[in-house]
């Protein structure tokens, strides 16, 4: 599939975007995941404005991609995607949280148009994907299984019981990605819960692993183009983040996992996230010469 | 106490969990959205009946329950209509995070077959028996409860859990369950109990295995000269309400058994009717006493704690005794 440079440039833009807008849907929220819900927007971005084949217009359209957000605390960021796409009104973002808001911290399926599970507790995404992905392959459909996955949250066994079932069943179908970020709740991943060897962990599970800098979209294109393509061995793909990527002030801090942002607040992050892709771009169009 | 199971003496030709599969078969035949999953159980469950006509239909996860039912829910959601099986203490226990947050909440069109509830597979030990899911299983929103009498009604249960959209906990026995039905044709519907016997002197409610001794006790009574009601309350959510405050007001006593903690079940659910419809009534609740149980045969500890026929009885004549007091005549010094 590729990248363009016009693609590129219309992706950069759009990720910006949606990190500005997660920004402000976390103010008006009173408070959100948002270090998790930034270092995970360039790849919403690639899935839901470059591959996943969706038709907003039939929310429900059997044939759809799927995409089951497994860190599913980052609502305040995936949100701004559903909505942006056109799925809802952006109007509705300054309801988050709001008594009645159909958009809650973690988002309901039932409630949310464009949302293919209600996903929270940590660890069910996968074994979920899993189940639409062997679904779809039996109903003859080609529709592929796309799974956001958090790092910390592969502490749950049942992420691996998944993983185990994926390489069992070869369900090449599910398109796993992990945001490793290295952040969780408490500290880092390898102060509260090593994880590394991690890409050694999925291999040892019948993974074909590609790590990938997570907020590079030509580096993750590549990876996405691969792991479509793969028929043999399920592909999981690790994206190096930055937790709170974009925001200089919170960026790399777990203490930022979930915070508040005052008007002043979201007014400076929005102005830092404008310095980081105007930097990001400059960086990008420099290695390519 | 006997040393023998007697059930297997009085088993017809199949035991309760093969009904189950057979009807499954027979749902699979005619809705290739039916699939069946099971976690390293397929034998044991009998959901390895589709296995023969339905090789790619059925899905065995190992041993690991929670990706089973978060990946029945995902199945769900992209249209097939899965059947999940295992023990009743892993299907309501091992992997509840995952029915409660992927089935329940999501709404999803996912059954769940427990089977080996209660202390029917009472050599096993409490790591194998289940006498906690009916009080779980009520408390998840969207989910309905049903314990079948036999396997004649595990059909019935399993083809209404079809028939109806979202989830279903069906909870029933190992091995062998004595008929209480001679066929499947008697009326079941969800929701709705089934007056087994005809009395007004006290009611007696019961589901699953308890169904077939609250009747044989009613037997006994009647020699006694004691007309029990005998309510087969195979539906546990939703209630039947109507025959619950119907066995209040013309018998103003109620016995309730269950292959379950008296805490959280079929007494929890009929005593939360009782009293929230505020007529007078003696109530007592038959089941295990918030104990972990002893281990033997299923018979055996159903007598041990007092909820086997004889049981039943015992405890009906006590409450027979029992003067039930008019609201008016409430005295204060009583307490």
């Amino acid at each position: 599939m590729g990248l363009n440079k016009e693609e590129f440039l219309a992706l950069e833009n759009k990720a910006r975007e949606l990190r500005k807008l997660t920004v402000d849907t976390v103010m008006w929220a009173g408070g959100g995941h948002i270090g998790g819900a930034l270092s995970a927007i360039d790849i919403l971005t690639l899935l839901y404005y470059k591959y996943m084949n969706i038709d907003v217009s039939n929310p429900k359209w059997e044939d759809r991609d799927r995409f089951v957000l497994s860190k599913g605390h980052i609502g305040v960021g995936f949100a701004p995607v559903l909505a942006d796409k056109g799925f809802f009104d952006k109007e509705l973002l300054k309801t988050y949280n709001h008594t009645y808001s159909k958009l809650g911290m973690h988002l309901d399926k039932n409630k949310v148009v464009g949302l293919d599970a209600s996903t929270g507790s940590l660890g069910h995404g996968l074994s979920i994907a899993l189940g639409m992905a062997l679904g779809g392959r039996l109903l003859g459909k080609n529709f592929k299984a796309y799974c956001l996955l958090g790092d910390g949250e592969c502490n749950e066994g049942s992420v691996w019981e998944a993983a185990m079932a994926i390489a069992h069943f070869k369900a090449t179908n599910v398109i796993t990605i992990i945001d490793r970020n290295k952040c969780m709740i408490d500290g880092r991943t390898e102060d509260v819960m090593g994880l590394e060897p991690f890409a050694d962990k999925w291999e040892a599970f019948g993974f074909e692993v590609r790590t990938v800098d997570g907020h590079d979209l030509y580096a993750l294109t590549e990876v996405l183009d691969y792991a479509i393509k793969a028929q043999n061995k399920p592909v999981a793909i690790i994206a190096d983040t930055l937790k709170g990527c974009g925001v200089a002030d919170i960026q790399d801090d777990y203490r930022y996992h979930y915070a508040s942002v005052s008007e002043d607040a979201a007014a400076k992050y929005k102005k830092q996230i404008d310095e980081y892709h105007d930097k990001r771009l400059k960086l990008q169009e420099k290695s390519n010469g | 106490m006997a040393n023998l199971n007697y059930t297997m003496f009085d088993a017809e030709k199949m035991s309760t969990a093969e009904y189950y599969g057979k009807t499954l078969c027979e749902l699979a035949a005619k809705d290739s959205r039916v699939v069946g999953l099971s976690a390293d159980l397929a034998k044991s469950t009998k959901i390895g009946a589709l296995e023969k006509d339905f090789p790619e239909r059925i899905f065995n996860f190992g041993i690991a329950e929670q990706n089973m039912f978060a990946a029945a829910a995902g199945m769900a959601e992209v249209g097939l209509i899965p059947f999940v099986s295992t023990f009743a203490v892993f299907a309501s226990m091992r992997a509840l995070d995952q029915f409660h947050t992927d089935a329940c909440y999501q709404n999803m069109n996912v059954k769940v077959i427990a089977t080996h509830a209660g202390l029917s597979f009472g050599q096993a030990g409490s790591t194998h028996h289940c006498t906690e899911d009916i009080g779980i299983m009520r408390t998840m929103a969207n989910c309905r409860v049903i314990v079948p009498a036999d396997g004649r009604e595990t059909v019935n249960a399993v083809k209404a859990a079809y028939e109806n959209d979202g989830p279903f906990y069906i909870r029933i026995n190992r091995g062998y369950d004595m008929p209480v039905y001679p066929n499947s044709d008697y009326g079941f519907e969800l929701g709705k109990a089934i007056q087994m016997t005809d009395g007004t002197d006290l009611t007696i409610i019961a589901c699953g295995s308890c169904v077939i001794r609250a009747i044989a006790a009613a037997k006994q009574l009647e020699a006694d000269g004691i007309r029990a009601r005998v309510l087969n309350m195979h539906t546990i959510k939703p209630i039947d309400k109507e025959a619950i405050e119907k066995a209040v007001v013309e018998t103003k006593r109620i016995i309730t058994v269950e292959d379950h903690n008296i805490i959280g079940g079929l007494g929890s659910a009929v005593a939360e009717t009782v009293t929230e419809f505020g007529k007078t009534c003696v109530m007592r609740k038959l089941g295990v006493p918030d104990t972990f149980s002893i281990i033997g045969l299923h018979e055996d500890l159903m007598a041990e704690y007092g909820y086997d026929a004889n049981g039943i009885v015992k405890t009906a004549r006590e409450i027979i005794g029992i003067q039930v007091i008019d609201e008016e005549n409430w005295d204060d010094d009583d307490f």
